[in-house]
């Protein structure tokens, strides 16, 4: 178990290292010509930046220096927690991360508890009811959930909830009320990706002997459903966990743009539109380090519920991500 | 276009085992009978090649100009004259929605393409070469699945500058590590089948095994990923646009429609909701199409 541990924790460490690196070289590297993005930034104004400009920024953010230090100095600073200045906000990234997380944090967490709510719920009514056409029905729902974009569900429910009936506030980032429009957009995707899952898992368990076996004596359907099927349905849904925050994570940069919430999607929408490349780099590793962490807790939690992980090796972590079949779904 | 022409053309029947050529007539016929039998798949099949060819010839299906504003017209409901109603400035909806069709199936076409390709070299070289290059390939391929495709695409964006062509580049990028996994698996489950075995000890040199039996053999489960995926690009594509990274506004782009109607959505929800429900329609379709090709490979 320590050893697994420790090997488990050693990867997530390698994979954040590796994916700094890829947002290094894909922000750093790949631009021509990143000093004239960021001119055009820092309100360098019209016409063409004197060399003078050019020079100064060259020297701010090391690009005269050979791309091996480049990437060591930001590496470093990156390990310090120190992603560099905004460069259309002007203030340190960092300190406009940790001011933006909380409200992002509030919703995703609402979003996820929605998720696990509507996901769950559907996979076991569409299980559980024994007429056909219903049944086929509700098979069918969580593909719907899937296919429509994420602005379109959130411009609905504002159209609906908001203008037709007004039970909530259309936008705004104040008080709870104005969590719940914002949440459920964002948790009907997901809730879609998870009822495929817990349908499929379900569907097989209930193939299986033992639930023949406790039907033969004499249980309710309805226990069976729970304390047979739904157990052993949704330990592997578990793995698709961190799939299901990077989703949350991607959404809230639609969401909180559709219902102007104040958060670290909004800031990203706002950073791209900029080509602030630094905030860019802060929000794409302070993401992969969330997801990476789920993945870690998952991975950790997992052989504590289900032992069996542990003696069938590693090549479990691998094939989990397939398991879904809409899982690129964004 | 030839992306799409794959997906579309006739159904692509069961891997074709050089061994028995009236046994794969036989049952591609069986396949394509089971496939006639299904009115959802053919409703979404249809749907699907409509989009395509109001993509390619937009004028087939709406005649006017995109571009041609009608003060007086301004903000009408959905009617007869006007299928989706009509925008601030009198545009026609429906033939601005057509006419944008072209730049998000382009760039839809373009994304699924970069990914399949790139996915394809990469899980072709990792499972054939093995060893080292295997496990470093499927690192790589590992930390890019570690970061959220879409932020990934943001960060591609940033560094290549707005536009359709650079938003479809970033979403394919995200798109290669699901083919280079799945064409990986698959050529590691045929290069151990005792018909590549044979042609191997019958002399054949490692190119001709991989183009004549490897890839050939290969196909199934990538085409039904690039189904799956093209309506994966299609969300992500509309949403880059959506956000206003797509193409700059006298074009139109699916996305970009939507979110030019966002400041009417009190006074004239249509402007949002139809072009939405067009898209979300789109993908659903794409999503069925390539669940039943799945079921039809697994029944087989």
């Amino acid at each position: 178990m320590v050893q697994y541990t420790v090997r488990r924790v050693a990867q997530a460490v390698g994979v954040l290292w590796a994916a700094y690196t890829v947002s290094f070289v894909v922000l750093y590297l790949l631009p021509s010509d990143p000093v004239s993005i960021l001119l055009n930034q820092s309100g360098g104004g019209a016409g063409r930046p004197s060399a003078e400009q050019v020079a100064r920024i060259q020297e701010m953010y090391g690009f005269d220096d050979p791309v091996l230090v480049q990437y060591l100095t930001h590496l470093v600073d990156a390990l310090r927690l120190d992603f560099g200045q905004s460069v259309s906000l002007g203030q340190p990234v960092t300190s406009l991360l940790v001011d933006n997380l909380p409200p992002t944090l509030a919703l995703a967490a609402v979003a996820l508890l929605l998720t696990l709510v509507i996901g769950g719920g559907l996979a076991f009514v569409a299980t559980y009811v024994s007429w056909r056409p219903l049944r086929t029905f509700l098979h069918r729902l969580p593909a719907v959930g899937v296919s429509f974009p994420t602005f379109w569900v959130g411009l609905l429910l504002i159209q609906l909830f908001s203008f037709s009936l007004g039970w909530f506030p259309a936008t705004g980032s104040d008080g709870v009320s104005t969590l719940f429009l914002p949440a459920l957009a964002m948790s009907l995707p997901t809730a879609g990706i998870l009822a495929q899952v817990l349908i499929r898992g379900l569907d097989d368990t209930l193939d299986q002997a033992h639930i023949t076996t406790a039907r033969a004596k004499g249980l309710s359907r309805l226990r069976i459903h729970t304390k047979h099927a739904l157990k052993n349905a949704s330990l592997p849904a578990l793995t698709i966990l961190g799939l299901l925050v990077g989703f949350t994570v991607t959404n809230a940069v639609v969401v909180e743009t559709i219902f102007s919430r104040l958060g670290i999607g909004r800031l990203a929408q706002q950073a791209v539109l900029a080509q602030d490349i630094p905030l860019v780099q802060g929000i794409v590793v302070l993401a992969a380090f969330a997801f990476v962490l789920i993945n870690l807790v998952v991975d950790l939690v997992y052989p504590l519920l289900d032992p069996r992980v542990l003696q069938r090796g590693p090549s479990r972590s691998r094939d989990r991500r397939e398991t879904p079949d809409t899982l690129e779904l964004v | 276009m030839s992306a799409a022409d794959i997906e579309l053309g006739p159904v692509p029947g069961p891997s074709p085992d050089p061994a028995d050529r009236d046994g794969t007539a036989n049952r591609s016929r069986q396949t394509l009978r089971a496939l006639l039998r299904r009115p959802g798949f053919l409703l979404a099949v249809l749907y699907v090649v409509l989009v395509l060819v109001s993509a390619v010839a937009p004028r087939l299906f709406a005649p006017g100009d995109p571009t041609r504003t009608v003060p007086k017209d301004k903000l009408l409901s959905p009617s007869l004259d006007h299928l989706f109603g009509t925008d601030e400035l009198g545009r026609d909806l429906f033939t601005r929605m057509v006419h944008g069709s072209a730049l998000s199936v382009e760039a839809t076409v373009i994304s699924v393409g970069l990914a399949v390709v790139a996915g394809l070299v990469l899980g072709v070289f990792a499972g054939y070469a093995g060893g080292w290059v295997d496990s470093l390939l499927m690192r790589f391929v590992d930390v890019l699945l570690a970061i959220p495709s879409l932020l990934l695409a943001l960060a591609i964006v940033t560094a290549l500058g707005f536009g359709t062509v650079n938003v479809a580049i970033a979403v394919g990028v995200g798109l290669t590590p699901g083919f280079a996994r799945i064409t990986r698996a698959e050529v590691l489950r045929v290069k151990t089948l005792p018909y590549v075995e044979a042609a191997r000890s019958s002399g054949a040199g490692r190119t001709r095994i991989l183009a004549r039996h490897i890839l050939p053999n290969s196909w199934g489960p990538v085409v039904v990923l690039a189904v799956l995926d093209f309506g994966t690009a299609i969300l992500a594509v509309s949403s880059l646009s959506f956000l206003g990274f797509g193409a700059p506004p006298p074009q139109s782009e699916w996305g970009s429609l939507v979110s030019a109607g966002r400041t009417y959505l009190v006074t004239s929800p249509w402007l949002t909701l139809l072009p939405g429900l067009a898209v979300g329609a789109v993908v659903y379709a794409l999503n069925h199409i390539g669940k039943t090709f799945e079921e039809i490979q697994r029944w087989q």
